[in-house]
């Protein structure tokens, strides 16, 4: 049994069948990356893992309970935190600000009527969201409006705010789409560090077969919604028929 | 000359020290905070003296603003401001409906005179809890939806209120006439004479009654009504400072930035905006009970759509989302349809005068539909051009005018700088 457990997913968007039937299985501790070409259903598939949309067959469970029917903060409470395709941050806020929050979330809930005390009071959450500013190297730009933050500066900064959380699950959807190299580069270290740590599972979308390559325990490649091959990164790369679905237009 | 060079480099290199740190100072306040409100109590204080600075008999008498009647409705409407401003302000929310709370507020709070004592604390207590109720039952419905159906499910519940209390509830809210204490009144724990119309009540200090100070020709009303709504004004300043700077604070900021990942961060928004918009249902409740506790009587045009609509202009006049901006708001809509208003032709002649004639009538015609009347239209100009010009409000005035001060010393102390730099090229 793994922590994420995925069984005759199904998804209908009108006239396209976006999920057929996918299973999946993630084990604890371990990154799990999800490939396949544009309109695979990847997304799809994430959505439904966090309560964005609802699946219309099939179930999700995650550390033995399940996931639909809930709502996404529910979800979130239960140890899944996402990062998406383009950053979710609060703009207006300042990038100290936007790693508080999910503290906030951790240690009071999905909510709390805190509205007599002062933030500055809350030296437990200040000292937490400093080290983890710290660990993305993010701790200068602290006082900055997170809206002004460059593309790859945001990135780092949800991931900080996801992390931060401690989930037992991170999805992570493109995690270095636009990114520069070296920014690339610096995500898959600190994804690479915190894998080391072996205290969370990952299950990674992405096109850049570099990150996928040099994270992944476990690849399933998706196609037309369904699950074509399930096995480790080794056996993908010489999979003749993940070649001739995905890997034979793209260079490895 | 060289070391001062690097000294100031290093001065800009310097990180900023993080503001996180602070200890707690007076109040649980600290810096600006805290020297902001120093400054609204100084001023809500000394009122009577800042607002009357024209000598009486003069031409300019009329543009003092020092009156109690005036003043009372600075700080209520200040009120109503602040709390209108925790919600729109912070959460993002519209509401075009919270004349409703100050509607319910004053009838709950006539009605605690009415019965039970002319004492104004209970009746203010009572204002707030009513407003607090209703506000949880609407903003449990209208919450629902986000954006303009908000706005207009909010708008919906305060027009339905109007129209109740204009028709169906007569019984309880005496239709078009409204409620005012009648001499019939016979409140529970106060000992009125047969025929006697009790008067409001501060442990038995009359609301009304003023203490006059002559200084020369000057003439400077202190009054025991305006006092009591200053003190209340202060403690709902604070408490929404206290309110602005807490996590709770950030979170309804939160709503505000991005209310998707505020959902897979953990955190429910639902429960926040609602008790956002509770409380400042109950600002609004404070703020109608403050009104009845000043003249005694309440009618449905208080919860009218343009009543709604005036905290609105307030809040966003001043400064949506800062902490003085919507007070500065209600003040200066508040001097404006009292003071502009009050300015007819007569005074306008007076004021040209000194000009040929021909000249005189013509500035009093080009003047005319701005004044008197027309002090919508002063109002309205005014409205248009800090919306298009200072989007951040009256604040945003202060602190532009602000920076261009601190631009002027940062540009010389970096003309010293480059001076210093060319000469160690020339060195």
């Amino acid at each position: 049994m793994g922590i994420l457990e995925v069984k005759n997913v199904g998804k209908r968007f009108g006239g396209l069948q976006a999920l057929g039937d996918v299973n999946l299985s993630v084990k604890e501790n371990t990154c799990h990356a999800i490939i396949g070409p544009n309109g695979a259903g990847k997304s799809t598939l994430l959505n439904c893992l966090i309560g964005k949309l609802i699946p219309d067959t099939g179930s999700v469970m995650f550390d033995g309970q399940s996931v639909l029917g809930r709502k996404p903060h529910e979800i979130n409470q239960m140890g899944i935190s996402r990062v998406f395709q383009t950053p979710e941050i609060f703009g207006d806020l300042s990038v100290f600000e936007n790693v508080m929050i999910p503290c906030f979330a951790k240690r009071d809930g999905s909510f709390r009527m805190h509205a007599y005390e002062s933030c500055d009071a809350e030296t437990d959450i200040i000292a937490k969201a400093e080290a983890m500013l710290d660990e993305v190297n993010m701790l200068e730009k602290r006082n900055v409006v997170a809206s002004s933050l460059s593309r790859g500066d945001k990135r780092r900064l949800e991931m900080a705010m996801c992390l931060s959380q401690k989930p037992k699950l991170l999805l992570l959807d493109e995690p270095t789409a636009g990114m520069a190299r070296a920014d690339t580069n610096n995500t898959i270290d600190l994804l690479k560090t915190i894998k080391a740590k072996g205290e969370l599972t990952m299950c990674i979308i992405e096109h850049d077969m570099h990150v996928v390559f040099s994270l992944a325990d476990r690849i399933t490649v998706l196609a037309q919604g369904t699950p074509l091959v399930e096995d480790t990164p080794e056996n993908i790369k010489g999979h003749p028929k993940v070649r001739e679905a995905y890997l034979g237009e793209a260079e490895v | 000359m060289t070391d001062q060079t690097t000294d100031t480099r290093m001065d800009a290199t310097r990180p900023r020290a993080s503001a996180a740190h602070k200890s707690s100072g007076l109040l649980g306040l600290t810096g600006k905070d805290l020297g902001l409100f120093i400054i609204v109590a100084l001023l809500t204080i000394l009122a009577p003296f800042i607002l009357n600075p024209f000598p009486e008999g003069s031409a300019l008498a009329q543009f003092n603003g020092g009156y109690p009647d005036l003043m009372q409705r600075f700080v209520i409407f200040g009120i109503f401001a602040i709390g209108f401003n925790i919600l729109f302000g912070l959460t993002g929310y519209l509401s075009f409906g919270h004349a409703a709370f100050l509607g319910v507020g004053s009838y709950a709070a006539i009605w605690m005179m009415k019965l039970l004592t002319l004492n104004v604390i209970p009746a203010i207590i009572m204002s707030i809890v009513f407003a607090g109720i209703f506000a949880l039952v609407v903003g449990y419905i209208s919450l629902r939806r986000s954006g303009i159906y908000f706005s207009i499910l909010t708008l919906a519940f305060a027009q339905m209120s109007y129209a109740l209390a204009y028709s169906v509830l007569t019984p309880i809210t005496g239709g078009e006439t409204g409620l005012q204490l009648k001499a019939t009144d016979t409140p529970l724990l106060s000992n009125l004479g047969p025929t006697e119309i009790g008067r409001a009540n501060f442990f038995g200090v009359d609301m009304r009654a003023s203490y006059e100070m002559a200084i020369g020709d000057w003439l400077f009303t202190f009054n025991a009504g305006y006092y009591i709504a200053a003190v209340f004004m202060l403690l709902s300043f604070y408490l929404a400072i206290r309110l602005f700077r807490s996590p709770f604070g950030m979170m309804l900021r939160a709503v505000k930035s991005n209310q998707q990942r505020m959902n897979y961060t953990g955190l429910n928004s639902r429960p926040y905006t609602l008790a956002a918009f509770v409380i400042s249902g109950m600002y609004a409740g404070l703020a109608g009970g403050l009104m009845v506790a000043m003249d005694t009587q309440v009618g449905p045009e208080r919860m009218f759509w343009t009543a709604s609509g005036e905290v609105v202009l307030m809040t966003i006049l001043g400064g949506a989302g800062t902490l003085i901006g919507p007070v500065l708001g209600a003040g200066m809509i508040k001097y404006m349809e009292n003071i502009v208003s009050k300015i007819n032709d007569g005074i306008l002649h007076q004021w040209f005068a000194f000009m040929p004639d021909g000249i005189e009538d013509f500035l009093v015609f080009v003047i005319h539909p701005f004044i008197g009347k027309g002090w919508h239209l002063t109002l309205g100009l005014l409205f248009m051009l800090v919306v298009i010009f200072l989007p951040g409000g009256l604040v945003e005035g202060g602190q532009r005018i602000a920076s261009v001060f601190r631009r002027k010393e940062t540009k010389t102390s970096t003309v010293e700088k480059s001076a210093a730099e060319q000469q160690q090229h020339s060195e």
